[in-house]
Order: C-alpha cells, then structure tokens, then sequence
C-alpha cells in the first residue's frame, strides 16, 4: 500500500483485489436478475424472490458496515440494526404520508368545493393514526410530505444518534463486552421507545404499504421490485468501495492497530476515540441507508425489527462470513440470511424420521446456533477464510 | 544542555500502596539516563505518570521550554508533544508490515480525515527506509510483524518511536530477552538516539547499563534512592543493601 507509488484510485483496486472481482460479481448478479426477472426479462425469477434478492443486498450492505466497524475496529456493536431501522422509518414516514395524501386529495378532490391544505392534513393524519386512536399529525410529522426532508433524515437521524452515543461511550473509554451491552440497552430501548403509540410512529403497527411509491402508484411491482433490487445493488457497490478505501492504507491500519492493542496507539499520538467515532458514525450512517432500501421492498416496518436480536444476527453473519474481510461479511450475510428465509418460508422440505420430524421453522434457530459455535471454534476465519486456501494454490 | 522534562513532588496511591512517593526526578535535553532500582521501586509507574495513562495524587509534570503541565493532556496528546513510549513487552502491530508499522508511527497528522487522505510522499518512503536501516530491519520492511523475533520486534518498536521523531525517549526494559550481539546493536541504537534528544531507559541488566555509560538514578519505594555516574550509584550502601546486593 505505502510503497506503491500508482494514483490513488488504481492502488486501491491492486491492492485489493478482491475489489474488482466483488464488482464484477455483483454486477453479473444484478444483469442475471434483471434478465430472469418479471419486470424486464422472462419472468423466471418472480417478483417476490427478487425483492427478497434485493432485500438480501441491504444485508450484505449493513454487514460490511458491521465488518468495518467490528471486524476491522474491533468495536463489537450490537446495537446496529438501530440504524438500519432508524434509515427505514425515516423513508416510511415520507412513503405513508405522500401516498395517503395523494388517496385523500383523490378522494377529495371529487367534491365541489377543492379541500383546503388543513383539510387534507387532518385527513391523512387520521388516515394514517386513527390505528392508534389519534387523529393528530405528530411532531416529527411535519416535513414527512417532502422527500429531500426525509432523505436528509435518513443519513442524519442514524448518523446523530451514532455520533452522541459514540462520543458518551467512547469518551469514557468504555470497551469490549461492556459497549457491546450499552449498544444493546441503546437498540433495545429504542425499540421499546417506538412501541409506544405516543412515540408519534404508529406503536407497534409500524408504518406499512411501503412498497407503494407515491407518485408511481400505477406502476406495477414488478417493476418497482426491479428498480430497489438495482438501487440496492448500487448502493451495496458504493458501499463496498467506500469502505475498501477506508480500510485500506494508512487509515485501515490504524484502526486495526486500535483493534489490537488500541493503548498502543494512544502512545504513538493517535486520538482513539476519534478513531472510533468516526468509524462507528460512518457505519451507522451506511446502516440507515441500508435500512431505507430495505423497507420499501419489505413493506412493513414495526419496532420488533430492532429488537436487540436483530443486531446479534448481524454479528453471527459476519462472524460466519469472516470476520476482516469485506467479501466475507457479504458471504455471511447472504449465505446465511437466504438460507433462513428458505429453510423458515417453507421452501425446505421438512424430514421425517419416523420417530421425529424435523420442521425447519422450530429447528432453524438450533442450525444457526450449532453453526455459529462451529465456526468460532473450527473456522474462526469464517467462510471467506477458504479463499486463502484458493489464493495460496495460485503459483 | 537544558531542562526538557521535570518532575516534581509527585506521589500516586493504588488502594492504599503508595505507587510514587514524593518523587523528584529531571532529564535535559541531549541526555541519556538510566534508570534501576528493584522490582515495585516505581519504574513503570513513573513512566505511566509522564505519559498521562496515570494521573498522580499530587505534584507536577512540567515539561519543555513553555514549562507546560504535562497532566492536563491525555495520552495522544502528550504523545504529540513529543513523547514517546517503549513498552517492556514488544508491542507492534503484528498482523500488519514492518512498513506499516513505521508509517503508522511517522511524525505526520494524526487526526482521521487527514490520515485517510495520506498517501506516503517520497521523504516519507524515504524516512521509512532510513528508519529500517537504523534498527537493522531493512531487509524485512514487508514482512509481517508478527514473525520478526522477539529483539527483532524490540528494534521495530525503537524504530517506530525514532519515526515520532520524540525529543523524549522513554525506553521499557529494552534489552530484556536479547541475545548479547542484540544487547550490543540495542545499546548503539539508543546511545546514536540520545546524541539529539533525551533518552530514559528502564532495566535491570548492569552490564547493558555500563555499556550505555550514562548518568544513573536509583529508584527505591517511589522515590530517587540515589542518582550519578553508575560508579558513584553501585557504591552507595543504600543501593547495596535494597537492590544489589540482593
């Protein structure tokens, strides 16, 4: 890396390889789904699969953020998929309240007198909360019709949050399982926090219908599936990219050096906590843009979304991936979340033994759990680890 | 030569063991020093107060011309000053380069936007091997760090704190494990050093001691037992009775 003397840009694609080859991978990918796809190919892939497709790159994309953070920085965060539905509420909001404005103002509309603009509010408002006994627009409502608004919050709510939490944790030179438990209290009581239906964002209903986009309501989806699956691959590809040159060179080294003796570094004149700040906002802020992928292909969002075991999966993927290297949270993350939906969704044939069957659904946790243990203590390089064995065998 | 570090009336108490007691102690600026006295004398304590990673109960840590209290900054701080740290136990980054580990040290900026922007320019490469060939690690500059032996690894984190470019060296039990030729290049490396700047070197070893051929200070219970040439030091009953002669 320091030796080299390239541009920038090139030295990092030579340096690390597996760069091109996620590129190209990731965009063999994403022609093979288009052209199998309902929207725009031969309707092999249905618009269901290639949504979960998509929702899988979201994944991949948060995993890497966990990799960078907890793989390359050794903060173990378990309070990540915070972030990621703190991304996917802020994106809700506008979805919720663009859609039900344009239905109101239809609706509406049909009569003689055009409704006024406070006509209208009130009538999404209670559109939106007469589910949970309201009629009220919240607060933090106010700007949900304006998309640059909400986009803004999709980067700044998790990005703040990260930011005021790391600076408090950090600061305090809290570490190792200790902040592995704060980020969890963090992600928990946020999740309780939204439960409430006075939070303002619907209790535990969550904000739903958002694979509707306001403004493409006639489009059908499997189009619009095919437009997320692409902004989801892109967004996986910049993301890749961005964190490859943040890992590497100069930076890259002093955030694993603070991983593995972070007293050491202070020594040399480093601010670790700065270090770390930094890496765990960056992190949070790539989380949320995940998370505001991802909703919309779901379609629902609740609370129990940031349950703090949805951050402990996110640690077991990356864990099972391989830890250290980006592609190997990307392996994590897809292998092990696809086989979760397949073997819970019902696509796995159930086994009998005659004296016992195996369902899937009850025994899936149990496979994830013997598998987590397996590779911590046989494969503690994870998945990805076997591309050393590949890259060794080249002469 | 003038006063670069000086510490005064400073004692710390770990759960009622006074640590550091009333210690007084001052190193100029070039100067090598040697500094023994037995185990739980305060050796390491007193450089954990000097680096800010213990903050004393009592006295001052003046250091420099600006006379600046050292104890308000923390550890990074201090280390930018121009401090620098080697520990008794080898600690380099050992899944990373050679390189890397002297790039990490150089005496560039530190704050993460401007290190994620660096790319090593030519004086840097140059500093980098220059750095190498002065603690012997040419030849391994794209090794891992890992698999240096262990004087090879004391070397590399010389190395690093030369590339701080620190006006203070304050040097853990260098010797401790080397082979003689290693005890011998180690002494040359840190006598070359102290020619420009201070110097400070925690051990035990007398024979390393005699071979720096430098003032002594004897610690003994926190404080300064006795301090001089390393004659006048070995003479002193005291330090006979506390620490040689055991």
């Amino acid at each position: 890396m320091a030796k080299t003397t390239l541009a920038p840009h090139r030295a990092i694609l030579i340096s690390n390889p597996s760069v091109l080859w996620f590129m190209g991978l990731l965009g063999l990918f994403t022609i093979g789904v288009t052209v199998l796809s309902e929207g725009f190919g031969i309707g092999v892939i249905s618009t269901n699969l290639v949504k979960i497709l998509g929702m899988t790159l979201c994944l991949c994309l948060i995993a890497i953020a966990m990799d960078v953070v907890w793989g390359y920085c050794g903060i173990l965060s378990l309070g990540h998929f915070a972030f990621f539905g703190l991304g996917g509420y802020a994106i809700g909001m506008w979805l919720m309240y663009a859609r039900t404005e344009i239905n109101i103002r239809d609706s509406l509309g049909r009569g003689t007198i055009p409704p006024t603009e406070l006509e209208v509010s009130e009538a999404v408002a209670a559109q939106i909360f007469g589910v949970v006994g309201s009629s009220d627009l919240p607060l933090i409502w106010n700007f949900a019709g304006s998309l640059p608004f909400q986009l803004a919050m999709v980067v700044l709510v998790p990005g703040l949050l990260a930011l005021i939490f790391g600076w408090l944790a950090f600061r305090s030179r809290v570490t190792g399982v200790y902040l592995s438990i704060l980020t969890q209290a963090m992600t928990l009581a946020l999740s309780l926090y939204l439960f409430q239906n006075d939070t303002g964002l619907r209790g535990n209903n969550g904000l739903s219908g958002l694979q509707n986009i306001p403004g493409f309501l006639h489009v059908p989806q499997s189009v619009i599936s095919m437009w997320f699956f692409w902004a989801s691959a892109f967004a996986l590809g910049a993301g890749y990219l961005l964190f490859a040159w943040v890992v590497s060179g100069k930076f890259g080294s002093v955030i694993r050096a603070i991983r593995d003796n972070e007293a050491r570094v202070r020594f040399l004149g480093y601010n670790v906590e700065g270090y770390k700040l930094f890496v765990f906002t960056i992190t949070a802020v790539i989380s949320g843009i995940a998370g505001a992928l991802y909703y919309p292909q779901a379609g629902i969002i609740n609370p129990a979304e940031i349950a703090p075991i949805a951050s402990i999966y996110l640690a077991v993927w990356v864990a099972i991936g391989g830890r250290g290297r980006l592609y190997g949270a990307v392996i994590g993350a897809a292998f092990v979340s696809l086989l979760s939906s397949w073997l819970t969704g019902g696509g796995a044939p159930n086994i009998d033994l005659g004296f016992y069957r195996i369902v899937w659904t009850d025994w899936w946790l149990v496979l994830l759990g013997l598998g987590f243990v397996a590779v911590t203590l046989f494969f503690p390089k994870g998945i990805g680890g076997l591309f050393d064995y590949l890259v060794r065998k080249k002469p | 030569m003038s006063t670069l570090l000086e510490v005064s009336g400073v004692s710390v108490t770990f759960d009622g063991f006074r640590a550091i007691n009333n210690l007084s102690i001052a190193i100029g600026e070039p100067e090598l020093r040697a500094v023994i006295g037995p185990n739980g004398a305060g050796k390491t304590t007193f450089m954990d107060i000097v680096t800010g990673k213990t903050k004393p109960d009592e006295g001052r840590v003046i250091w420099g011309e600006r006379s600046v209290n050292l104890l308000k900054y923390s550890e990074s701080q201090i280390a930018k000053m121009g401090i620098g740290r080697k520990f008794q136990k080898p600690t380099v980054f050992e899944d990373q380069s050679v390189r890397d580990n002297l790039a990490m040290a150089l005496a560039n900026k530190r704050g993460p936007f401007s290190v994620l922007v660096w790319r090593a320019s030519d004086r840097d490469r140059a500093r980098i091997e220059e750095l190498a060939e002065e603690v012997g690690l040419s030849a391994r500059l794209d090794d891992s760090a890992g698999i240096l032996s262990h004087g090879q690894k004391q070397w590399l984190e010389i190395g690093m704190l030369l590339a701080q470019d620190p006006r203070l060296l304050l040097v853990d039990e260098p010797a401790a494990g080397m082979t003689p030729s290693e005890r011998e290049h180690t002494t040359d490396l840190l006598k070359r050093a102290a020619k420009t700047r201070a110097v400070m070197v925690i051990e035990h070893d007398m024979e390393f001691i005699r071979r720096l051929d430098c003032r002594v200070t004897c610690l003994h219970e926190g404080a300064v037992l006795a301090e001089g040439s390393l004659d006048h030091v070995t003479k002193n009953q005291q330090v006979i009775d506390v620490y040689l002669g055991r």
